[in-house]
């Protein structure tokens, strides 16, 4: 074997061999960010997190019984607006569209879906919080809704678009119409996937902190109804991570650690369902 | 067969008028038209207002708002070039770190990889996406703060404090952390994007590099990887667009002060975390108007970049309508 050709194999293993450190690299990130969330959230966590409101600055104990509930108030509200709006222009797209108005809305779709989150929340400020003249639960809930559209109604279509064109004829030489096709053969076919979809629409915004943070503000006690500055449990571990007290610290660990399980769960959940459903993802 | 002939006329005789005027499939039609319609409307109304409400400053500081550098907000003088300084300088530090990373752990997946293995690496990668932002945020002024501080940053001072980016100051808040944090947060872009568009290769393309007597590694570089490059390019410009409108696990560790410095020790700011950071207590027509202003910029921005990748990435795969 000559030096050259040495050279290429040597090459050839060092190459191969770095790319299987940057994978490495790349995913023991994720259980680094795992093992130590985990870690130091399991130490903090206890039963006043769930049951107690914050205590203020500088006393120890307490929990964020309120900022769960606040998030659970936002992510319902937003839910409640986002699905049905997003599932109904999905059966459009997929199903009523013709030619042009599809493709735009589909790229204003892909568009609004691009806009960086902070972004969504000054314009639901500019829309909800300055004409109530103050923040509100209902300004926070608008601000996740706008961000639940485009993922529901792109995965909606999505998963509407993948029962096979046979089933919709079939129903159709029976001859029902095409909205009852729709509404008895392709909908129920595709309801585990669109289901899932929801599910990781959901789990998107559950997390999202930037559009809450001048819209619903946050909230040291229980909020009544939506009216008021609601707490959430996003913009509570970012308030309480950058202050400077450190039981403050390990509340913001303790509600870093259920954040990051609901949202993994949801997500696991969702990608085991559709892997295994009938409608396939793509 | 004739009986049945006559009784469609009048099956239709006794529909209701409002059906016989619209069918089931026109109201169908027109509901699910409506809320398809309402996207439009409520995507028209942000730019709108985007635009309406940043008038003020658009006004008063007319070019100037990106050049100048003066960001004060009792003087109502505002110049956001520090931002828009640090928004480039800290998605250009991610990148440096993310592609090569991403764009090898792809190469890996793709070609290396037993398919299996391939998958669930992918699925832990694609999962890394889920992780909200704020607890990258949390998990970076808790460890990587300290690290740099105490490691990272005298390291990189020893041995490459000649170069003006690893000079002043160390803080541990600094472009370089959020540089980091963001390389982290654009990894499944790149690595899932630049995979599925490696794997769309056709196969002839490696054996024919093989055939010709090419190491693995000469064919997947010089036969795959080239014939990928505009997917991959476009999971760069994806990520790009990820990193420039990211916010807050940022705004937790670049310090927030509007400066422009060559040093990556430097804290800084960009657009996203000062408007996160500023907005709610800003008070007076101009301030707002001025973050609003760097709001639009922001949207602009990130459409233009979005709007290049999804391009690219149509070109090469069939993954481009997510």
């Amino acid at each position: 074997m000559d030096a050259r050709t040495r050279r290429r194999y040597f090459v050839n293993s060092l190459m191969l061999g770095l790319t299987g450190v940057c994978t490495l690299l790349t995913v023991s990130i994720l259980f680094m960010i795992l093992g130590y969330l985990v870690w130091n959230g399991g130490k903090a966590l206890d039963w006043a997190f769930f049951t107690k409101l914050p205590k203020p600055p500088g006393e120890v104990g307490g929990g964020m019984a309120n900022a769960i509930v606040g998030s659970a108030k936002l992510i319902l509200l937003a839910s409640a607006i986002g699905i049905p709006i997003g599932f109904l222009a999905g059966v459009y797209l997929s199903e009523f569209g013709g030619r042009t108005f599809p493709y735009i809305v589909r790229y204003v779709c892909d568009l609004l879906n691009g806009v960086p989150s902070i972004v969504i929340g000054i314009f639901a400020w500019t829309l909800i919080v300055v004409p109530m003249k103050h923040f509100s639960g209902w300004a926070g809930g608008a601000a996740l809704s706008l961000m639940l559209i485009p993922i529901a109604t792109r995965s909606t279509e999505q998963f509407l678009r993948s029962v096979p064109l046979s089933m919709r004829e079939g129903s159709l030489a029976l001859g029902a119409s095409k909205w009852r096709t729709v509404a008895s053969v392709v909908v129920p076919a595709s309801m585990t996937g669109v289901l899932t979809g929801m599910i990781l629409g959901v789990a998107r915004i559950a997390g999202e902190t930037a559009p809450l943070l001048f819209t619903c503000l946050g909230n040291q006690f229980w909020s009544d109804g939506f009216n008021t500055p609601t707490a959430s449990l996003p913009v509570m571990i970012y308030t309480h991570a950058i202050s400077p007290y450190d039981d403050w610290h390990r509340q913001a660990w303790a509600a870093g650690l259920v954040l990051l399980v609901l949202v993994l769960v949801s997500n696991i959940a969702a990608r085991l369902i559709m892997s295994r459903g009938t409608a396939p993802g793509s | 067969m004739a009986s049945s002939a006559a009784a469609i006329p009048q099956a239709a005789k006794s529909k209701s008028f409002v059906s016989r005027m619209f069918g089931g499939d026109q109201i169908a039609f027109a509901i699910t038209w409506t809320f398809a319609a309402f996207i439009l409307l409520i995507t028209a109304t942000l730019v709108w207002q985007l635009w309406v409400k940043s008038m003020p400053a658009r006004d008063k500081f007319g070019f100037e708002f990106f050049t100048t550098t003066t960001w004060d907000p009792p003087g109502e003088k505002f110049g956001a070039l520090p931002f828009i300084y640090g928004t480039v300088v800290t998605s250009f530090v991610a990148l440096l770190i993310s592609v090569p990373l991403g764009v090898g752990a792809a190469i890996f997946l793709s070609e290396m990889a037993p398919r299996k293995l391939s998958n669930i690496a992918t699925f832990l990668v694609e999962l890394l996406a889920a992780v909200p932002s704020v607890i990258y945020g949390l998990l970076a002024i808790f460890t990587l703060i300290p690290l740099l501080r105490t490691i990272g940053e005298p390291l990189l001072q020893s041995t490459l404090g000649f170069l003006p980016f690893f000079d002043g100051p160390m803080y541990g808040v600094s472009f370089l952390a959020a540089g980091f944090i963001l390389a982290i947060m654009t990894f499944p872009f790149i690595i899932s994007i630049s995979r599925e568009a490696l794997m769309e290769v056709p196969r002839e393309q490696r054996e024919a590099a093989l055939a010709l007597g090419a190491t693995k590694w000469e064919a997947t570089w010089q036969a795959v990887v080239p014939h990928a490059r505009l997917g991959i390019m476009g999971s760069v410009f994806l990520g790009l667009a990820r990193a420039l409108g990211e916010t807050m696990a940022v705004t937790m560790v670049i310090g927030n002060t509007p400066t422009i410095s060559a040093s990556l020790f430097s804290p800084g700011s960009t657009i996203a975390a000062s408007i996160a950071n500023e907005f709610a207590e800003a008070s007076g027509d101009v301030y707002k108007a001025s973050l609003i202003y760097l709001g639009l910029v922001l949207f602009l921005l990130t459409i233009v970049i979005n709007g290049l990748a999804r391009i690219l990435i149509i070109a090469t795969t069939r993954k481009g309508s997510t």
